[in-house]
């Protein structure tokens, strides 16, 4: 109990998580919500925001709801982030763990292999796996998660290493444990921390990605996502700034909302960092 | 000079028709979108390159709005009663551009130049027995068979005139002139600055007395639609062709101090929009699946948001503003409901279609999502495809859809833009300029070859209507809109479009107001 007392002690971490659960809720909420669908053409085209009732944030070139995109957006950018970040995760952790466990040859090609991947913008990259792939949800998960993977492993890589040189963990060895025991049950659960308040953020960066991608036209033509909107409203900016606006303050708001949680996740788990950071 | 200067502006005077006395000099700015990707007419047809090269190359006719034939290179022309001669009396005193002067052989030369080099072009011209010469300034066609659309055939894009003491015995595609286009044409090309502007000056040794006015025209290159658009509010251009800035911004830029607009000069080229609809396999070879198509599609709703209210709905194959059009022909209003009985009449499962828009921007996009909306609501469901310029055109041409947005221009004559799409014998794999959707109807393929050399215009018109009725029946493809492309610019800038191909070839007779 005391990681989630020292947590809501951070008031802008709860702040952030008080959005986030708003925003999951209306993406659950959805269909509900918005029966019809984000593509239904309620209205005529243009409305201005706060002119019309029933649809307080305008309608976009065709006449939809931006409301009700906004709402189904929100349900693609928390899947992409999720999901994603998910993926991340499992090629990073268990690469990052054998690279700093075993060392030697095996951390030289685990590191080698990384490197490969950073030496190629994150963005660049996406833009050239979902080209490739055609853009689907499903491709433009995979291309996220791709490029998303090797900070996590390398993350994973230096924790290891440093655990694997304490003590207990020799205990463990002289006990007869085997490698793969040691590592699972012994080191990896004392580098769960860093990780965690990693992938808060990159949820929050897998749903920036997913949006520029989208914005570029490179999203699933059949989804609507913020980016999307963005996007396609872009080549009307100057006489429809509402179209862009508030897909922009969803982004904002969920970004900084993840950041934030993370922000608290981090000194929640790391007391003793915290304590230093503030004094 | 002032004294040269004088007599032109009162040669020019004389000739005005209006009150306004037309003013010589001045730079035009247009753009043009996108680069093209040669200047050469003869060897390249694309639409950049038409409006471009337009006003260096000529033809022996030009076409006016109502699309009837007007002199250009020919100053007059006769047809035999019986439809099988063609005689074409040739302007005098004209010059290539390098000195050169034009004949009659020129013309001889430039038939047999296309035959390797323009495929519509070859197709006008298998009607054709001979071609001759009897003196410097006469040109004499003899036809094979009597082929009404031949008339037609005489645009600059389509038969460009092309110099022969350039071209003769050269590899033509190879020709270093290639580079510097030599036409008779009222402009001449003075330089090309790749990824910026494309420069023409003022031909002074133009054949036709005080034209052109204007002395500069530059063509330049601007490749982001909204780039384009402020281009043209600081004054930097003055003229945008049609299709050059996102329907969006149309509005706002009609309504700046000084700006017009007008969507005439796209009556020879028609541009019809449709869906193929895949006619061999899937929901979408199924007749009834096909109208339903088109009863849920809220046809006028696009036209009016998409494209700003500019264009017409169809009613067929056959655009309102081509010859021998009939709108005596199955109508298809919107109507959901009717959409969803003949979707139940014929058993329709709820497989999924894939739509494949044109990546022409914005605009295709919105209205493919349109379309889509319009689907689904009748109960069709719908998978937006993407693909890039070169994806589309190999989905397409190898059949791999099962919807796709296209456009193609009519060229005036049923026989020569509409035909193309709907017989036999263009179904041909590895071309998305043909009967893409695999549309078969052996009688009507017989009645479109019967109408095409049908000399008599009345039985022509009858033809053609009983075959647009078929086809309207049928719904090979799903007719969207007759597109009107408004061309934006400067009120100043005067007699800009007065041709069936507008700006392709009207900056002979613009001038530009002080």
């Amino acid at each position: 109990m005391t990681l989630w007392k020292r947590f809501i002690t951070n008031r802008g971490a709860l702040l952030g998580l008080a959005i986030l659960i708003a925003v999951i809720l209306v993406a659950l909420l959805a269909p509900v919500l918005y029966p019809r669908g984000p593509w239904a053409m309620v209205q005529r085209p243009f409305l201005v925001p706060f002119t019309t009732d029933g649809l307080p944030l305008g309608t976009d070139t065709l006449g939809r709801d931006v409301l009700a995109g906004l709402v189904y957006g929100a349900r693609v950018s928390l899947l992409v982030g999720l999901v994603s970040t998910v993926m991340a995760l499992l090629i990073g952790v268990p690469l990052g763990a054998l690279a700093g466990f075993y060392g030697k040859w095996v951390d030289e090609g685990a590191m080698r292999f990384t490197e490969f991947f950073q030496t190629i913008p994150n963005f660049a990259l996406a833009i050239v796996l979902v080209a490739i792939l055609e853009p689907t949800l499903t491709s433009i998960t995979i291309a996220i998660a791709i490029v998303s993977w090797p900070p996590v492993a390398r993350l994973v890589r230096a924790e290891v290493m440093s655990v694997t040189k304490r003590e207990y963990v020799d205990a463990a060895r002289l006990a007869g444990l085997s490698n793969m025991h040691i590592l699972i049950r012994q080191v990896l659960p004392n580098t769960v921390s860093p990780i965690i308040v990693m992938a808060s953020l990159m949820v929050a960066t897998a749903i920036l990605l997913e949006s520029s991608l989208s914005f570029l036209g490179l999203g699933d033509p059949n989804i609507m996502s913020w980016g999307f909107q963005i996007g396609a409203a872009r080549t009307v900016i100057r006489s429809a700034w509402w179209l862009s606006f508030f897909p922009g303050v969803a982004i904002v708001l969920t970004v900084l909302a993840l950041n934030l949680i993370g922000e608290g996740l981090n000194d929640a788990l790391n007391p003793h960092l915290a304590r230093k950071g503030r004094s | 000079m002032k004294l040269l200067k004088l007599t032109t502006f009162l040669v020019a005077a004389s000739m005005a028709t209006g009150a306004v006395a037309q003013q010589d000099g001045g730079r035009l700015d247009l753009i043009v979108q996108p680069e093209p990707p040669g200047l050469m007419l003869g060897l390249v047809q694309n639409g950049p390159t038409q409006m471009v090269a337009g006003q260096i190359y000529e033809s022996l006719l030009r076409y006016n709005g109502d699309l009837e034939p007007q002199p250009s290179l020919a100053k007059e022309w006769s047809i035999s009663e019986d439809g099988m001669t063609y005689t074409f009396k040739l302007q005098e005193g004209v010059t290539w551009h390098d000195g050169e002067p034009f004949s009659a052989e020129d013309v001889i030369f430039t038939t047999k130049f296309l035959q390797d080099n323009h495929a519509r072009f070859r197709g006008a011209f298998s009607h054709v027995e001979s071609v001759e010469a009897p003196d410097d300034s006469t040109i004499v066609i003899t036809m094979k068979e009597p082929y009404g659309p031949f008339i037609n055939a005489f645009e600059a894009g389509s038969m460009p005139i092309v110099p022969k003491h350039i071209y003769e015995g050269t590899d033509y595609a190879t020709n270093e002139m290639n580079a510097t286009p030599i036409g008779t044409g009222p402009y001449k090309f003075v330089e090309w600055e790749k990824g910026s502007y494309i420069h023409l000056t003022k031909n002074e040794d133009y054949y036709l007395d005080g034209l052109p006015h204007i002395d500069d025209l530059y063509y330049r290159v601007v490749p982001d639609a909204a780039s384009r658009a402020v281009a043209f509010e600081t004054g930097e251009v003055d003229v945008l062709p049609g299709g050059s800035v996102e329907n969006w911004d149309v509005a706002r830029l009609t309504e700046m101090d000084n700006v017009c607009s007008t969507s005439d000069g796209w009556e020879f080229f028609a541009p019809h929009a449709w869906m193929w609809l895949n006619n061999r396999e899937g929901p979408t070879s199924n007749k009834l699946f096909r109208q339903a198509v088109m009863y849920a599609m809220d046809r006028e709703f696009v036209k009016d948001v998409v494209w700003n209210g500019y264009g017409t709905v169809p009613t067929g194959p056959v655009s309102s503003k081509t010859n021998f059009y009939t709108d005596d022909v199955p109508q298809y209003p919107h109507d959901p409901e009717k959409a969803k009985e003949l979707l139940d009449e014929m058993g329709y499962d709820g497989e999924a279609v894939r739509l494949l828009p044109l990546p022409y921007g914005e605009t295709w996009q919105r209205w493919a999502e349109a379309i889509k909306q319009n689907l689904e609501e009748v109960g069709i469901t719908v998978d937006i495809d993407s693909a890039d310029v070169a994806g589309w055109n190999e989905k397409t041409a190898n059949w791999d859809y099962d919807m796709a947005f296209t456009y193609l221009y009519q060229y005036g004559d049923p026989a020569l833009g509409v035909a193309r799409n709907y017989v036999e014998s263009q179904i041909k794999k590895g071309s998305p300029w043909n009967n893409v959707e695999g549309y078969v109807n052996p009688e009507l393929d017989e009645l479109w070859e019967a109408a095409a050399i049908e000399p008599d215009n009345e039985k022509r018109q009858e033809m053609y209507t009983e075959i647009q009725q078929q086809i309207v029946e049928d719904v090979p493809v799903a007719w969207l809109l007759e597109i009107e492309f408004p061309t934006i610019y400067r009120c100043n800038v005067k007699n800009l479009i007065t041709t069936g191909i507008g700006l392709n070839d009207g900056l002979r007779d613009a001038w530009i107001e002080d």
